[in-house]
């Protein structure tokens, strides 16, 4: 017999080139972290050595106001970088979904969504986001611009081999609690560097019980617990995702053959972690970050926390400061804090579960009178199928902004940002100051709890809420 | 990549956790197409607004998980266009502390205690050799990779290095043939005019 392997081993043993170097099935590629990678080849006179492996879109510096092209984009310096990914992708021949492009959208939607992130895989970009593809049971990671350059040069990566962790959540989570809750009350537990150094596995009823939308939100926000890579087991609600996606394998033989290939990828029992973590999700409750770490979480029903309860001086500093910048009082109720704007959006959580979900919510309600609500689909299919389900008139009939997708407001390198102060719930996944605009306050949340809030104009506890 | 081996002068001090790369470089200082240039930028809101102060030296001294958050290598590239030519911290993210090291910027992890006397001493020096950091009253040995320490002593410039390897990609991609689509089966783009 051999000895039982974690998904992870199956997954990295099968891509070892040689010691430490991983081969890369696919490689995301956007506007940011590239030019000085194509840059360094053109230096060198090296080609891509695989551009049908390699996709590239533009979404950090897209404007959503239905830009029509790159050279429209108003911006000079937005508008040079994604004019030079357009001329990097034609003079090497990649393959680019840009303005104008009905497939565009976030790097981390548009690979599941067309079919290229599937099972099994690597798969690296130059985002540290790119963890998000592991809930399809890939081993997914962000890389910089030096790595991205390594990438396109030789479809491989120089790598040491994480450790690995295995999160168990029992029991399942309660109504009005989502995928979003569950990775930030994880965060909150762990800390933000609690999975640093480890390719981490998602198991258990409550991780099985997520959609793919779920599982992706979970995976996406792995980066931000400190881990190398997030991954869930592959299993029925992966394959039929897949199945069918442009980019997926023909169904038929060729679908049926990389079933049999995916099932085997799974943890074999007995296989041994190098840290095992259990979380009960039935305890878990819709949260909010009140910090400028996306550990700095409590839930909606929790106070603002005094830093002068923080045991080790290096926590309470950093909670001092993060409540000067937050503009918060230690013993506020969470559910009074007021918001200035509402966004819903990024690849943490614009797909179109998220988008039904928060138009459940506000579908006949207004939004408060103070409080400007967007809401930015993650890709230009998204946004087309919310339209076609009528979801962007929900939206607009609540007083919701309804715009064209990219990253938006999730860091403001486009036109969408917050100003100094303004307080916003977001559905995103970095509360880090300045993140979305210099002095803006940023609280993460999930799609239900931003969309209340919108309507309320301060955060309510969705369970309760009617 | 210049080579890296002995590193010694004055400490700048940064003493705070989880400092991420939105603070080392402001999102608004991505779209820069270049891989220089980036110093003037670095911590930009912070020094703007008198929240940090901090001078160039060869050694920067931070506080436990440096560079967590995004994948930016601008933020090594703006660390090192400052002056910086290592940092030492209890821990650092592991994609910016990878990014580090593909420029010649040296991260040294060290226990709390050996930060903390070297932020008292103001001074140290660094033999990558020896794996060694010296300061008045004291010294402490530091890991890292063989191979990246092999890299960076020698100043080799990695992509050379794996196409070395060559044969070896091209015997593992004839070997597995499909793992993942290898044509991607949607439509090209209809050529921009
Ligand atoms: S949506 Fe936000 S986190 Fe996601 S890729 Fe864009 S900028 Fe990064």
């Amino acid at each position: 017999m051999t000895t039982p392997r974690t998904m992870f081993e199956k997954i990295w043993e099968r891509h070892e080139v040689a010691d430490d170097l991983i081969y890369v099935d696919l490689h995301l590629v956007h506007e940011v972290t590239s030019p000085q990678a194509f840059d360094g080849l053109r230096l060198a006179g090296r080609p891509v050595r695989r551009p049908d492996r390699t996709v590239a879109t533009a979404d950090h510096n897209v404007p959503t106001d239905d830009t029509p092209s790159a050279r429209m984009i108003v911006d000079e310096l937005s508008r040079k970088q994604v004019e030079t990914l357009e001329a990097n992708c034609a003079e090497f021949g990649i393959e680019l979904f840009s303005l104008g492009s009905e497939k565009r959208g976030i790097v981390h939607v548009i690979g599941p969504e067309l079919g290229l992130t599937q099972p099994g895989m690597t798969i690296v970009c130059g985002d540290s986001h790119t963890s998000t593809h592991g809930a399809f049971g890939a081993l997914a990671f962000g890389i910089g611009t030096s790595e991205v350059e390594h990438v396109l040069a030789t479809q491989t990566l120089v790598q040491s081999r994480p450790k690995s962790m295995r999160i168990n959540y029992t029991g399942s989570l309660g109504a009005g609690v989502g995928a979003k809750d569950l990775i930030l009350a994880t965060i909150g537990r762990l800390g933000t560097g609690g999975m640093s150094g480890f390719a981490v596995e998602y198991s258990g009823p409550a991780s099985e019980a997520l959609s793919m939308e779920g599982r992706m939100t979970v995976c996406n926000m792995t980066i931000e617990g400190g881990g190398r890579a997030g991954m869930i087991a592959p299993d029925e609600t992966t394959f039929e995702y897949v199945r069918g996606r442009a980019a997926a394998p023909v169904e038929g033989a060729e679908f049926e053959a990389a079933l049999a290939d995916w099932r085997d990828l799974l943890t074999d029992p007995g296989a041994e972690f190098d840290h095992e973590v259990t979380i009960d999700a039935a305890a878990i409750s819709p949260m909010v970050t009140w910090g400028t770490t996306p550990g700095m979480v409590c839930e909606v029903a929790d106070r603002v926390p005094d830093p002068t309860r923080f045991d080790n001086p290096a926590d309470r500093e950093a909670a001092e400061r993060a409540l000067t910048y937050m503009g918060l009082q230690p013993g506020t109720p969470i559910e009074e804090l007021k918001l200035d704007r509402v966004f819903i959006g990024s690849c943490t959580n614009s797909r179109i579960e998220d988008l039904r979900e928060a138009a459940a919510t506000v579908d006949g309600r207004r939004v408060a009178e103070h409080v400007r609500a967007m809401v930015v689909p993650g890709s230009e299919q998204i946004r087309a199928e919310a339209e076609r389900e009528g979801l962007d008139e929900v939206f607009r009939a609540a007083g919701f902004e309804w715009r064209a997708s990219g990253c938006s407001m999730c860091l403001g390198m486009n036109p969408d940002t917050l100003a100094e102060r303004e307080r916003c719930a977001s559905t995103s996944n970095r509360n880090f100051e300045g993140r979305q605009g210099k002095g803006g306050r940023t609280h993460l949340v999930s799609p239900r709890m931003a969309a209340a809030a919108a309507i309320e104009g301060h955060f309510v506890d969705i369970r309760s809420w009617s | 990549m210049k080579p890296v081996n002995v590193i010694e002068g004055a400490v700048s001090v940064l003493d705070r956790a989880d400092v991420d790369t939105d603070q080392i470089i402001p999102k608004q200082f991505l779209k820069r197409v270049e891989r220089t240039g980036f110093g003037e930028f670095l911590f930009y809101d912070w020094l703007r607004d008198g929240e940090i102060s901090l001078e160039s030296n060869p050694i920067l001294l931070a506080g436990r998980n440096f560079g967590c958050g995004s994948s930016r290598e601008h933020a090594p590239w703006a660390l090192q266009d400052f002056g910086f030519e290592a940092i030492i911290a209890p821990s650092f993210a592991d994609i910016f502390r990878s990014n580090c090291t593909k420029n010649g910027l040296l991260p040294i992890e060290l226990e709390q205690a050996g930060c903390d006397a070297i932020a008292a001493a103001g001074r140290a020096s660094i033999d990558l050799a020896a794996q060694r950091v010296g300061w008045a009253g004291g010294e402490a040995h530091f890991e890292i990779d063989p191979k990246i320490k092999d890299r960076l002593l020698n100043g080799l410039d990695e992509i050379a290095i794996t196409l070395g390897q060559v044969a070896a990609i091209d015997a593992y991609e004839a070997e597995r043939a499909r793992f993942g689509p290898p044509n991607l089966a949607v439509d090209r783009l209809p050529a921009e005019n």
